[in-house]
């Protein structure tokens, strides 16, 4: 059994029509529900539908209390560091796509460690290591390598990296990564196939049944998200909040938090077919906060500054700060961006953000875990 | 009468003495100034900070450098462990950093209600007693856990109200009473007090102490709402040493066939 088993009960389209034809009566209802405790999957549906648009503010104020009650006036940071951006996968929104000519590059444990040395002098005591998928460059026993060599700067390592199997994972989790986080970009099985055109990628099973593989080897945390832009964002939030509910009831001492990419339109790069404006964005948060009142949200640096600021009383209470997506990128920042994964919006730096955060009248917290949880030191 | 016996007393944990009922946690709040200001106004003398938000070697860390220990009794506790070995080692780790060797036991496998594992707990504590800590369990209100953990040495015995971060209040009243009515340490109600008057119930039946954080970080008046709840934790030990106390159930026998012998 697994989410896989639980998504085929479901049907994709007949969940679409069911959101796209809730009224504002439903959503009354769903808010009556939030403040009495107990929002149901189908409340939840009602929360998601354009009838609950002109509700948004609502949905706000009760997120914002929701959230300030359990994270506290509080928001965690983090930072990405990318290792390597060779791909063997070619999935049509991704720059590190196999396809696209650009220069590969794969750190050496020297180099990782030069870059965690960076951002650990810039405050971070959270990283997240990510990396395209090719396991014949950076490989289960590199990545045990520089797992070893971040431990003593940092105490929380994630990984964002390529699916592996139960036993691989385990091996990570002994050498000291608490935290896996994969997205799984889309809920939709054909829109899956049409946007990953090459590697193992392809294989929408074995990527959506990763975050149970995650924690059957024990990760203390597991992050989900789809990439908002390709199908229709209210389904992708609808089976995101099923997921997330499925994980919680299955592995329940791990915990589980929700990232929110977006893909942006630009000019030369991937048109998003689908592009979710700031309005649904926030209807998105607001109704997976009031649907998972206990999960960590977490927003990167792909959204602009000012978007970012407005959002941290909204739900969100982990935020990445200053980030580089192309490997190398915060030691040698000279390096070409084209390598990177995708283009930052908010470029500013993590004492900036900080202070901003400040100002919102939160607590930037840099570190909130402790190396103790997974055995090592003693 | 006997005055004496209504006298108040400081609070004895562990053999230390303290004029304040009114424990105080230092998570959510939304800068290092406000709770230390929150904590000031409260009254605390017993501040618990988590191991895994702090770094103990680093003298300029956000919490610990807001906390002067010269006033307060820092009470590192072990938030975020899952079993007891997590929180053993949690606990050698900050007394190894030069913490005193009290330890605040929280083990909460379940990261959503954060409720404490009765097994692990009693686990981790037999190990940290024999070990030199002076322990204070968070517990659910088990009556027979409570005894069980008095019976290895335990400090006091915390058990919660309703979930941390509720703020429901005392859920958990009827066990609560049997705990205090056959507690030999003191009885701290630890989690989900959402308001002074929760606070003041819980001394009323003669809990020794009470520890809060979400109702007093989260408040809009933080400062504010800590000097509240020290004034329902000294209404509540005045009510309770004023005669509440003498309102506590007590069994009574009932022997209808043998009454007559009487």
């Amino acid at each position: 059994m697994s989410f896989h088993d639980e998504i085929r009960r479901t049907d994709w389209s007949e969940i679409e029509r069911e959101i796209e034809t809730r009224t504002e009566t439903d959503v009354e209802y769903a808010l009556g529900a939030v403040r009495t405790g107990g929002v149901s999957l189908n409340h939840f549906l009602s929360l998601l539908s354009p009838a609950a648009e002109s509700s948004l503010e609502e949905m706000a104020g009760e997120a914002h209390l929701i959230t300030q009650q359990r994270f506290g006036r509080t928001i965690t940071l983090f930072a990405p560091l990318y290792v390597s951006n060779f791909c063997s996968n070619s999935c049509a929104y991704c720059g590190f796509n196999s396809r696209n000519p650009v220069r590969r590059l794969a750190l050496t444990p020297e180099q990782v460690r030069e870059e965690g040395e960076f951002i650990h002098r810039l405050g971070f005591r959270h990283v997240l290591l990510v990396s395209g998928e090719a396991p014949q460059v950076v490989s289960l026993d590199y990545f045990v390598r520089i797992t070893g060599l971040l431990r003593p700067l940092f105490s929380s390592i994630a990984v964002e990296i390529y699916p592996m199997d139960v036993d691989r994972y385990g091996a990570l989790i002994a050498s000291g990564v608490d935290g896996l986080t994969v997205f799984q970009e889309t809920y939709s099985e054909a829109l899956y196939k049409e946007f990953h055109l090459g590697g193992k990628k392809r294989d929408y099973r074995w990527r959506l049944e990763t975050p149970d593989r995650a924690g059957q080897a024990g990760f203390r945390r597991i992050g989900l998200g789809a990439l908002l832009g390709l199908g229709n964002w209210r389904v992708e939030g609808f089976y995101l909040g099923l997921h997330t509910k499925y994980l919680m009831r299955k592995f329940w001492k791990s915990q589980v938090s929700v990232s929110f990419p977006r893909l942006r339109p630009a000019a030369g790069s991937f048109q998003p077919p689908r592009p979710v404006s700031d309005l649904n964005f926030v209807q998105l948060l607001t109704a997976l906060r009031l649907f998972l009142p206990d999960t960590g949200f977490t927003l990167s640096t792909r959204e602009p500054a000012d978007f970012r600021d407005y959002l941290i009383p909204l739900g969100v209470t982990s935020l990445s700060a200053g980030s580089r997506t192309d490997p190398g990128g915060y030691t040698h920042p000279q390096a070409n961006e084209a390598e990177a994964q995708f283009e930052i919006a908010d470029r500013r730096p993590p004492e900036t953000v900080v202070e901003v955060i400040r100002q919102k009248g939160y607590e930037p917290v840099w570190k909130d875990w402790d190396e103790a949880f997974l055995g090592k030191n003693l | 009468m006997l005055k004496g016996v209504w006298m108040d007393e400081p609070l004895m944990i562990a053999g230390r003495a303290f004029r304040s009922r009114l424990l105080m946690g230092t998570g959510k709040f939304s800068s290092p100034d406000l709770m230390k200001k929150a904590i000031e106004a409260s009254g605390a003398e017993i501040v618990t900070v988590a191991l895994r938000r702090v770094e103990l070697e680093n003298p300029r860390d956000s919490i610990l450098s807001a906390i002067d220990t010269g006033r307060y009794l820092l009470l590192p506790n072990t938030s975020g462990a899952r079993d007891a070995g997590e929180a053993v080692r949690l606990a050698r780790l900050a007394r190894a950093a030069g913490c005193e060797p009290w330890i605040k036991l929280e083990v909460t496998p379940d990261p959503r209600y954060l409720l404490p594992d009765p097994v692990e707990t009693l686990k981790a504590a037999e190990i940290l007693i024999k070990d030199g800590f002076i322990v204070l369990p968070y517990i659910h209100a088990d009556p027979i856990l409570a005894k069980r953990l008095e019976d290895i040495g335990v400090a006091t015995v915390m058990p919660l109200g309703s979930p941390i971060g509720s703020n429901r209040g005392i859920r958990t009243r009827d066990a609560i009473e049997i705990i205090i009515e056959g507690a030999n340490v003191p009885v701290v109600v630890d989690a989900g007090l959402g308001a002074p008057s929760h606070a003041a119930e819980a001394l009323e039946m003669g809990a020794a102490a009470v520890l809060v954080n979400t109702a007093i970080a989260v408040a809009r008046d933080p400062e504010r709402m800590a000097a509240a709840f020290k004034k329902g934790v000294e209404a509540g030990r005045e009510a309770f040493l004023a005669g509440l106390g003498a309102q506590r159930k007590e069994a009574a026998p009932s022997s209808p066939l043998t009454g007559f012998l009487r």
